[in-house]
This record gives structure tokens, sequence and C-alpha cells, in this order.
């Protein structure tokens, strides 16, 4: 209880921020019929607060959504080569997952800045939790917390388009498969991408390694980053690793199932669905010093020596932060 | 023979020959009559096992099957210097012979007319159309191909195998003849107003079958693009640029199968991926469409190429957007059973009974650009 009290002001600052920012992104009343997410049934419990400003913005909120609706089913909206959905994305996943980061894990971001304005860059961050949530809530903390409202564009694993309906989801959000060929687009392009280049080694992992960080792939990240010119933000991410305490992983069903591993954990699959809501832990996002790629020679990004150094230095920068947040860390819960 | 054909000088002067296989189809029949009025070319042989349904002008039309080797004394005959080969098609549904007809054609044909144009001495340039099939699309490729992209998995048959194995012949042939030009077209999905393709009469159906789940990105290219590239592919290279290599064609932009049936007001059937497979050898047996497995790959993971090298080296701008190739193809097909301006109206009508004006909806469009 005496932990309760001593909450610092910086810690508590962005929080009301985002509260703030929530009533000005509040969705349109057109989107439910739009789609039937993933919405966990803890967060369903906690509906959207409504502003203080009656009439007239209610009215204004209508026709928004009515327009919104009209350009839905008629076609006339865009999508880029990716098939990434702004409209939608903006005004439906992102209102969708909100209340999951604002409400739920109370996402606390630190080190914003570090993510530039504009043009490229690439975010390297740890992977956790069984299910990919982490990335979900860094592309809306980059989207919510950056002055630029920066849109992340995620890499995802093959499983992700492998699967019916998560596919369809993940383009629309801007997410494409994690190759060397479309990340290079992307940061060529000047968007924001992100990768988490621990995998499922990293997602998967058992509950006892958690915060220690798995083998980083082959460092394809880094001489991807390398051709682009980008810089290399590392961010670390705490809480996601307590959402669901993986203690077993049935590998037979999971082969039968064509799936890296078959989660087991205190609650799941014995609850049935009910296990698969995750713990509202309390969540840490911090970006770290951005690392310039712009001064190597193009040729740098065949040099296997300096891509494995590079991917070191990346990694530690990462785990050294996540212990360093862990330390100031009170509580997983609050 | 054209007037201005005096006013050329240089060694183009000599008028050129320009043989076209697959003339009878819609698409070579267009090319047929565009290029004989290029004023470069003197005469245009077309070539088909078919006699076309539609007049090919002053061309000549020799009615002849690529598949025999006869097609070597037409070469010879009227000396020709450029050959197009058109004859690579997915076949329409009601094609005599069916779908092997149409593979020996593509393959076998090619192989007798490449060797035909082997031991020819004329011929300088070889135009061939592809398809962007080629790529195959699987889950586990790249959102955007180009033109250097391994397919992940090779189409293991129907009209894809078939333009992979044509690109392996002429590829082939490209090492053997190096003194002879040879271009490789890669077209996205051909869509226009006179479209004859599969996917054309898929988005003639009244009720459009999808894969549940899965939302494919399309390209498309409007026909008079395809007549307009194909020109430049069989003429001189302009300053600048190279005609000859492999080239994806495609319109820009990108539209989904699900902003695609609502442009079109189609309403759309989600099925599992079995049942898709089902329903479509059922409609391919009554002979509603052509709903081919290859086409269900298209619908599952769509497929979207890269043009930098058609505008940058080939020099080659497309008149028509992709959204552009579909609006033209959506208003010669006329209005399926949800049309979009109903729809709209209704959303009106809606708005209206809230109480809520037309003006605000406006400022509501506005408002969530902003957002």
């Amino acid at each position: 209880m005496a932990d309760a009290k001593v909450i610092p002001f910086d810690e508590d600052r962005p929080r009301r921020r985002g509260a703030v920012r929530k009533v000005r992104a509040v969705p349109d009343p057109a989107e439910p019929a739009g789609s039937s997410e993933s919405v966990e049934p803890g967060v369903g419990s906690g509906p959207e607060p409504a502003p203080a400003g009656a009439g007239d913005g209610w009215d204004r909120r209508i026709a928004g959504g009515l327009a919104f609706l009209r350009r839905r089913i008629t076609g006339e909206y865009e999508v880029d080569d990716f098939g990434y959905d702004k409209e939608l994305t903006d005004q439906v996943l992102m209102s969708l997952l909100r209340p999951l980061y604002d409400k739920y894990f109370r996402v606390e971001v630190k080190g914003i800045e570090n993510i530039p304005k504009e043009g490229g860059a690439l975010i390297v961050a740890n992977h956790s939790g069984t299910l990919p949530l982490d990335g979900l809530m860094l592309q809306v903390a980059v989207h919510d917390r950056h002055p630029a409202e920066r849109h992340l564009r995620l890499l995802a694993a093959d499983l992700v388009f492998m699967l019916p309906v998560v596919n369809e989801v993940a383009r629309k959000a801007g997410h494409t498969l994690a190759c060397a060929e479309d990340a290079q687009r992307l940061l060529e392009a000047g968007e924001l991408v992100g990768v988490m280049p621990e995998g499922f080694k990293g997602i998967g992992k058992p509950f006892g390694e958690r915060y220690k960080l798995q083998r980083f792939g082959r460092g394809g990240f880094v001489s991807t980053a390398l051709r682009a010119g980008t810089p290399i933000v590392p961010c670390s991410i705490v809480g996601a690793e307590e959402i669901y305490p993986m203690i077993g992983n049935a590998k037979t069903l999971a082969r039968l199932l064509g799936l890296p591993y078959f989660p087991v954990t205190p609650t799941f699959p014995w609850l049935g669905p009910l296990g698969a809501v995750p713990l509202p832990t309390k969540w840490t996002i911090q970006f770290g010093e951005p690392i310039p790629t712009d001064g190597y020679a193009p040729e740098a990004a065949e040099d296997p020596m300096l891509m494995f150094n590079l991917t070191d230095q990346v990694r530690e920068q990462i785990q050294h932060t996540l212990y360093k947040l862990l330390v100031q860390r009170r509580s997983v819960f609050f | 023979m054209q007037p201005g054909y005096f006013f050329e000088g240089g060694a183009e002067l000599v008028g050129k020959v320009v043989l076209v296989t697959g003339a009878a189809r819609q698409l070579g029949g267009r090319f047929v009559r565009r290029i004989q009025r290029d004023p470069e070319v003197e005469r245009v042989i077309a070539v088909d096992a078919v006699s076309p349904p539609q007049r090919l002008g002053s061309a000549e039309f020799v009615r002849t099957d690529i598949r025999q080797s006869a097609i070597a004394r037409v070469l010879a005959e009227h000396a020709v210097d450029t050959v197009v080969h058109l004859a690579v098609t997915g076949g329409a549904a009601g094609a005599p012979g069916g779908r092997s007809a149409v593979k020996e054609t593509n393959v076998i044909g090619t192989m007798q007319l490449l060797g035909a144009c082997q031991k020819s001495p004329t011929v300088r340039r070889l135009v061939v159309k592809s398809s962007t099939s080629v790529y195959g699309g699987t889950s586990r490729d790249p959102a955007v191909f180009t033109e250097t992209t391994q397919p992940k998995s090779l189409p293991s048959a129907g009209f894809a195998k078939d333009a992979a194995e044509v690109e392996g012949y002429v590829r082939g042939f490209a090492r053997r003849r190096p003194d002879v030009a040879v271009c490789v077209l890669r077209f996205a999905n051909i869509l226009g107003p006179f479209a004859d393709s599969a996917l054309a009469e898929y988005f003639s159906m009244p009720v459009m079958p999808t894969v549940l789940g899965y939302d494919p990105r399309l390209q498309f290219v409007h026909e008079d693009d395809v007549v307009d590239v194909l020109r430049l592919a069989a003429g001189e290279p302009r300053r600048g640029t190279l005609n000859s290599g492999t080239f994806n064609i495609a319109g820009d932009g990108v539209l989904l199968l699900s902003q695609c049936s609502r442009r079109l007001g189609r309403p759309t059937v989600p099925l599992l991926l079995p049942a898709v497979t089902w329903v479509g050898s059922a409609l391919r047996a009554v002979g509603v469409t052509d709903f081919s497995p290859e086409q269900i790959r298209l619908l599952t993971h769509g497929r979207v190429v890269e043009t930098s090298q058609m505008r940058d080296t080939l020099g080659f701008k497309p008149m028509y957007t992709t959204v552009e190739t579909f609006a033209d193809f959506a208003r010669s097909r006329g209005s399926g059973l949800l049309p979009p301006e109903r729809v709209e109206r209704a959303v009106r009508r809606a708005a209206a009974v809230l109480r809520v004006e037309g003006q605000e909806i406006g400022a509501g469009v506005d408002e969530g650009a902003k957002r």
C-alpha cells in the first residue's frame, strides 16, 4: 500500500496527457459495425468516457461517422502498395487498441524524442509476451506520443500472413512481412519501421527467461538500415513479459497445429477463452539514443564483422536499458 | 504506305515487317490495327490458328498454327524483322480444346516460334507478352515484386506455369541469338472496356465468391496502355531508354479486392479456402467462368509489382492508374446489385433522418482527414 503513494510526478504526467488526447480521438459511432476485433473481455467493461461537450459534439461525430461509413462502403479510400489502410487504422484499429494501451496496460513512454520527426528510421525492440501485443502497443505509443503522430510500420513473422483474417488486418494496419526487400522499400520511402529481431525465440521463451534477450537473428536488420542509410532506434519494452507467463510449451500440439510453440500459462488452456485474457501489467516503453548508420560506406553492409558488431551494440543497449527499467520498476502491476 | 514514311531519314527508313501472333484475340487484334499506323512499319503479318472475329485493317492475315513448323516459312517468306508474340494467354472459359490446347499453344507454340526465329537471319527484335503471375504469390513473398525477385514457389500448373516456362525458353533464345533484342513484358491483370480475361469475367459475376479472411491487393493495367507499351517495345528505343530486357507493366497504385467489389457494387460471398476451390470447379464445370487454382491464388494473396524499371529504363508512363483502369472497366460493365451511388444515397438519407446536414458531412470529412 505504501507503494501507491510514491508515484513520481513525471510518471503520472504522460498518463494524464494521454487521457486528454483520447477525448480528441474518440472513435466514430460507425465503428462497431466495421469490425469485431479481438477486444479482450476485460477491456470491454471500461467503455470510452463521454466527452464533456454534449449536443454539438455528438452531431459532428455522427456526421463524421456517416462520412466515414459512406467512404468505406463505396470503396473510395486509398491503400498503399503494402495494403496499408491509413484511414481504417487511424479511425478504427487504433481506437480499438487505445483502451488496452491507456487503461489496461497503462503504457508509459520515455525517450519519444529519439524518434526522428521525419524520414526513415528503424526501431528495434525486444519481443515478449506469447502474443505479439507488444508490437501493437508500440505502434499505438509511437502514433499517440510522437509530436508528428508518426505511423509505425511493423515487420511481422510469416505466420501472421499465413493465418486468415489476421493477415488481412495486419496488412491494413500497415504491417508487412519481415524480409529485407520490404524493410528496405519502406525505409527508403521515409517510413518508420519497427522490427523485433528476436522473433519467435523472444516471444515464445519460457517465463523463467524473462527479460533475457535472445539471439538477434542474423542481424539482417542492421544491413538493411545501413543500405537505406537510416538510423537505428533501440527500444526496450518492460511489462509485456508478464502478460501471459508461459510456464510450459506443448511442443507436440504445436507441431500438430503448425505453430512455433503452444503456450501453457497458469490460466491457458485450462480456463479456455478466459485464460486468453492477459494479466494487467504496467508497461514502460523506452526509446534509446538513435545509432546513426549513414557514416558507413555502401559496401559496409556486406561486411559480416561490422554487422555483428553493430547488432551486438544494439542488443547490448536494449538489454542494458531493460535492466535499468526493471530496477526502477516498483511492481509488475503498478 | 504512309505519307510520313519518306520524311523519316536514316537507317530506319527500311520499312519494318512486324509479325504478330495471337492476332485473333481481342488484344492481338487491337495491337495489329494500331501498329500498322506507325510510320516506320511497312507491313504487318497477323498470325493465329483461328480467323479473327474483327477486321485487321491492311494487315495480312496468315492462318497458321504456331505449334506447327509452318511458322518458320511465314517468317522467311515475309522477311520479318520484328516478332511480337502475344499468343501466351490464359485462355477464356469457352476456348475450344480446353486447357490442354491453350497450354500447347503457349508452350509448344513458343518453342516453335523461337526455333523459327533462331533460324531466321532477318529477325532483329522479339517482344513477348508474359504476366506478373510468374512471381506466383504466397504468404512468404515480399509485398512488392521486382523484376529480379525469385518466386518462393514456382506455379505448379496453369497459365502461370506456362508463362514461367515461356520466359525460360525466351531466355535461352536470347543467349543463343545475342544479336536479337528481346523484350519480355510482364503484364499485371489487363482490364478495360473490352477485356475478356478470366478476371474480367470474375468481376462480372453478380455475386463474387472471395476467400474468407483474405483481402488481396490487386494491380491493373489498361488495355490502351498495353497496346502502347507493346508498340514502344516493338520499335526502336527512344533516346536514353532501353527496350530490351524484362519489365513489369502495371498501373500505379493498388486496389484491394474489397474495394473493387464495393466500387462495382457487387456483393461478395466469403468462403473458406477449400470451399472456394470446390465452388470454383463447380462454376468451371457449368462454364460460367474460369476459376482456376491460379486465380484463387491471386484472389488469396494478391500481387503487386514494382514498376520503376518500366518508367526509368523502358521510358513508358501508363496513361491509366490502377484505380482509373478499374473505373473505366466498371463503367463498361454496368452496375451490380448494390450500385455505389445508391448506397451513398442511403447513407445521406440516414444522415437526413439523424438531422445532420450534408454540409456537416463535408466538415466531418475534413475532420476525419485531419485526425
